[in-house]
């Protein structure tokens, strides 16, 4: 019980800061969930996030529930899920029902201009611990590259592209594949 | 009771079907608004604005807007529970599949193609997102090369710059950083 509380309230730490949809919360999840709690490892986040693309629902809370689920079972994915979402449920209800000028208020918008700037730099350090155990040879760095270009600048489905780059891995890897 | 059941059968419907992030529960907001008249099309970029800032996902976020808006307290916590309910199920179900097959080199094979695009998925929503914070660009992106040095936002790049230097420095908490932006934001009046 102790420890479904605090996975509930670990996620809740993390949906509460996260500004700016799921991928804004890969730096937290390092944080808390990798270096802090142990739950995953930077191997299973980037599973997480894949499948997560292409599977349907909201990246961040598929991710929650892949940890939660790994960790406690049915119960641990319950209490991650609703910790990830129930800041969200408070602070909206809360704006909705009060503040009907919010987005019009000069200090949030500020506010947000600055937390966009921070976002950026989060965003890419954590890119850049991902990428090192992720880009472990010339096959895989060719895959993120053709990913890359293609989800910056066409309008490709990022579900397509990473199913895509699954089965390019399957093929590439194909006959060396050892077994763990 | 029937306008209960209808909004979780929606917002179910909604979160089985939209994949891929918060954006893509769009196309399945509007239908809603078409087909039940709850809110206006207005009301969704009203909605859009409110969820990207505040913190959440913002799947999460417009569900409990919608919820709240067309039925109170109870509405605002059967939406979003109605929404993220079958990515619980089928998210429970992949990893026991997942944990079964884990150590097959056909799982291994496709994992390491799959770690290689989320990485590059995500470097791609850096990107987008600093397209954001360090241009001031119109609604439709475009920008001119003559105005270039304008059209940079020069206080978020101090910022980011500075941020960056604590986040190697003392390696703290990813929220003190966040913190920390915000406040530089309101301070130096950021827009």
């Amino acid at each position: 019980m102790k420890e479904l509380l605090d996975m509930f309230l670990t996620f809740a730490r993390i949906g509460g800061f996260t500004f700016g949809g799921g991928y804004a919360m890969l730096p937290m999840l390092q944080k808390e969930v990798v270096n802090g709690r142990h739950w995953a490892t930077d191997e299973e986040l980037m599973d997480y996030y894949a499948i997560g693309q292409c599977t349907p629902g909201i990246i961040a809370v598929n991710t929650a529930t892949f940890v939660g689920y790994k960790n406690r079972g049915i119960p641990g994915a319950i209490a991650a899920t609703l910790g990830v979402i129930a800041p969200s449920l408070v602070i909206i209800m809360i704006i909705a029902a009060f503040i009907s000028n919010f987005i019009e208020l000069s200090f949030v918008s500020s506010a947000f201009a600055g937390i966009r700037a921070c976002v950026c730099v989060l965003i890419g350090s954590a890119v850049v611990k991902l990428a090192k155990k992720s880009l472990v040879d010339k096959g895989a760095i060719a895959i993120a590259a053709v990913v890359f270009v293609l989800s910056l600048f066409t309008s490709v489905s990022p579900a397509l592209l990473v199913v895509v780059a699954g089965a390019i891995g399957i093929v590439l890897k194909g006959g060396k594949g050892e077994k763990k | 009771m029937m306008l209960m059941l209808e909004l979780c059968f929606r917002f179910f419907c909604c979160g089985l079907f939209a994949i891929g992030g918060g954006l893509a529960t769009l196309p399945f907001l509007y239908n809603i608004s078409k087909e039940t008249g709850w809110y206006s099309f207005s009301d969704i970029s009203n909605m859009i604005a409110v969820s990207e800032s505040t913190p959440g996902p913002m799947g999460v976020n417009m569900a409990t807007y919608v919820g709240f808006h067309i039925k109170g307290i109870l509405g605002g916590l059967a939406a979003p529970l109605s929404l993220v309910l079958p990515s619980v199920i089928i998210i429970v179900i992949i990893s026991k599949i997942l944990d079964k097959f884990k150590s097959s080199a056909i799982v291994q094979n496709a994992l390491y193609g799959l770690r290689a695009a989320s990485t590059a998925l995500i470097a791609a929503a850096g990107i987008g997102v600093a397209k954001i914070a360090f241009l001031h660009v119109g609604e439709d992106g475009s920008l001119a090369f003559s105005e270039l040095f304008s059209i940079i936002n020069w206080k978020a790049i101090v910022l980011a710059l500075a941020i960056w230097y604590g986040l190697v420095k003392w390696k703290k908490h990813p929220i003190l950083y966040i913190v920390v932006a915000a406040v530089a934001g309101i301070v130096f009046q950021f827009h």
